[in-house]
């Protein structure tokens, strides 16, 4: 009986963590209702900034998505096996966290009773269509990926189904970039370097949920997590982290030597209030420099330290996601260059933006629902990673 | 004639009589709903010249008619519409000032039906750039993309709107050129309104037109020019 007792405490504990996963995704629905009830109005978006709160969740949700399937990718079409082991958990997030960037993104819309005419009618131009199949394609393509894992039968298809899962998400945070890259006239968009941008961050961002995750389940099995995968995981998502700043900074360096955006940067990394704020403290500080010292430091790079480095990475995450979608939107859109602009309708100025918590509480059912298909889904099926032989990782 | 054939002849009478008065207003409004049968050409496209060296400094008639005609509430707040707006422009070099009033620039190549993900903004083959509220998921991506800040999202239920011009909470929406004007053979409620005239409406396909004569003697320019979007609004003296 005395045995038993941890075990029951587990159960307990496991309920309650899905109680309160289920309280956060029923006030997401209640954010949805007010704003369907009520429209918009009830948030702080408006006019100037008609992207908020909910859309970067959203974005954070599906680019994490995306990248966590790299540790899928390494396993299946590099043939690492350590990372062959965690390929099944790796699929699982993917589809958690899409399920709950998407949920956000479409309860946001000012119609989304309208969402069968989304998947009814098709404007092959718009990069938003297109995301429509990716999105609903990545679900299969992942499930199928899954089923190839887990069924013995399979087995033989792990291997071209990862290559498509390879390929599908490549084009899917692509595709994610371009909605902002496709923007003409904003000048914190209309980059190229958008969607490989986004790619790369989806790397070290997807990683990290990996990371918190990976590292809750093994406390919760009271298992250790070799040494040797745990250095190999942290120093590639020291290496990813590195990646996205650098193109970071070259977004920001292009900008800086264009007379015309010159204005736009001085904005977002000097004079624009909140958004210089986020962006050097929030993602310079917290999502880059504290994450690598404490990744690469001598002494440090415990796995304590690991998921501190990742919990910031996250942190570091929203904060850019924030500087470029609405510091993006905040910026005004120049309609008549070399004039001082006046207007009702905030021409020439700064956009003005205060979050409201319905948006805070739509973005995190969104979280919540990834939380649920995740500890649902780890409970009920074999997610969890099985170490593999000494014997195979020298092989390596 | 026999008491039943009488009786016979007036029901007879009474109920087409009654059939017809039942009918003839469904017939009547079909005819009306169903609107012209033609459809528009792109042998027509149509424009504005806006004169911006006669939009006075603090006139705004084109914006109290368009919220007039249009059904729009008139408000300022950064959630409410405004189809169109004066702006005022000051150079930052010489100084020179200037006032003009600035809507949908009904663009050929318009950004905001490029990123549509359902196709609810259109362009008519007439030139007029629309939004099919039928369609509109109210995503808001057009208003992203558009390069004039032209679109309004609705961000609150609407009462008393205007028959002709359907709008909805939730979705977004933006000056139509007040098309339901036009295809009744009407000006724009905005360049009725001017009282300088600043705001020459016309079809930029036909030579002869007042607009394409204008547009050939003076200056013009395009909003944002280099954006390769040729635009159906153009403005003199900017």
């Amino acid at each position: 009986m005395l045995n038993q007792s941890p075990f029951q405490f587990k159960n307990r504990l496991f309920y309650a963590l899905i109680a309160a996963g289920g309280l956060v995704v029923l006030m997401g629905m209640y954010a949805m209702h007010m704003m369907e009830q009520h429209g918009h109005i009830v948030t702080g978006m408006n006019n100037q900034i008609v992207w908020g709160i909910p859309h970067v969740f959203a974005i954070f949700l599906i680019v994490a998505a995306s990248g966590v399937l790299n540790v899928s990718s390494i396993g299946s079409v590099f043939n690492k096996p350590a990372y062959k082991a965690r390929a099944p958990l790796a699929g699982l997030l993917s589809i958690a966290m899409l399920a709950g960037g998407l949920a956000v993104l479409m309860l946001d819309l000012g119609r989304p009773d309208r969402i069968i005419v989304a998947a009814t009618n098709y404007n092959l131009t718009s990069v938003f269509a297109w995301n429509v199949l990716l999105y609903s394609g990545m679900f299969a393509a992942v499930a199928v990926y899954l089923w190839t894992m887990m069924e013995k039968r399979m087995k033989p298809w792990s291997k071209p189904a990862g290559l498509v899962v390879f390929a599908w998400r490549f084009i899917l945070t692509t595709g994610t970039g371009l909605i902002f890259a496709f923007l003409v006239a904003r000048q914190a968009y209309g980059s190229a370097l958008l969607p490989p941008m986004f790619i790369i961050i989806s790397f070290a961002w997807g990683l990290a949920v990996f990371h918190i995750v990976q590292s809750a389940i093994y406390e919760w099995n009271n298992k250790t997590l070799d040494e040797y995968v745990q250095k190999r995981m942290r120093n590639l998502m020291g290496v990813f982290v590195i990646a996205a700043l650098y193109f970071v900074v070259a977004y920001h360096m292009t900008n800086l030597y264009f007379a015309r955006q010159a204005e736009f940067e001085h904005f977002i990394l000097s004079s624009g209030g909140i958004y210089p704020i986020l962006f050097w403290v929030g993602y310079g500080v917290l999502g880059n420099l504290l994450p690598l010292l404490l990744i690469y430091l001598p002494g440090l790079g415990s796995t304590r330290h690991v998921i501190l480095a990742s919990v910031l990475i996250i942190l570091g995450g929203f904060a850019l996601l924030y500087v470029l979608v609405i510091g993006g939107q905040a910026f005004p859109l120049s309609i008549f260059p070399g004039f001082e602009v006046n207007s009702s309708f905030g021409d020439g100025e700064i956009g003005l933006y205060q979050p409201s918590i319905l948006e805070f509480l739509l973005g995190l059912g969104g979280v919540g629902i990834a939380f649920l298909i995740t500890a649902v889904g780890i409970r009920v099926l074999d997610f969890v990673p099985h170490e593999i032989q000494k014997m195979q990782r020298n092989s390596e | 004639m026999s008491e039943t054939n009488v009786q016979r002849r007036q029901f007879l009478k009474s109920s087409v009589g009654a059939a017809a008065v039942m009918i003839a207003p469904g017939m009547l409004l079909f005819d009306m709903a169903n609107g012209k049968t033609e459809a528009v050409s792109s042998k027509v496209r149509w424009g504005m010249l806006i004169d911006t060296a006669n939009c006075a400094d603090g006139c705004d008639d084109c914006v109290t008619a368009c919220n007039k005609e249009n059904g729009l509430s008139g408000g300022l707040s950064p959630t409410d519409s405004q189809w169109i707006r004066k702006v005022e422009l000051k150079d930052k070099h010489s100084g020179r000032e200037l006032s003009l009033p600035m809507m949908c620039q009904h663009c050929e190549n318009p950004p905001c039906v490029d990123v549509c993900p359902t196709g609810s903004s259109f362009k008519r083959a007439d030139g007029i750039v629309l939004v099919d509220k039928h369609l509109c998921i109210g995503c808001r991506y057009c208003m992203m993309a558009c390069p004039y800040k032209a679109r309004s999202f609705v961000h609150e239920p609407l009462h008393d709107q205007v028959p002709d011009v359907p709008r909805g909470k939730g979705t977004v929406e933006s000056c139509t050129m007040c098309v339901h004007r036009v295809d009744n053979g009407q000006q724009p409620a905005c360049a009725e309104a001017c009282p300088n005239k600043s705001i020459l409406f016309g079809n930029l396909n036909d030579p002869d037109s007042d607009i394409s004569r204008k547009i050939r003697s003076v200056a013009s320019t395009e909003i944002r020019a280099d954006l390769g979007l040729n635009t159906g609004i153009r403005y003199q003296g900017l």
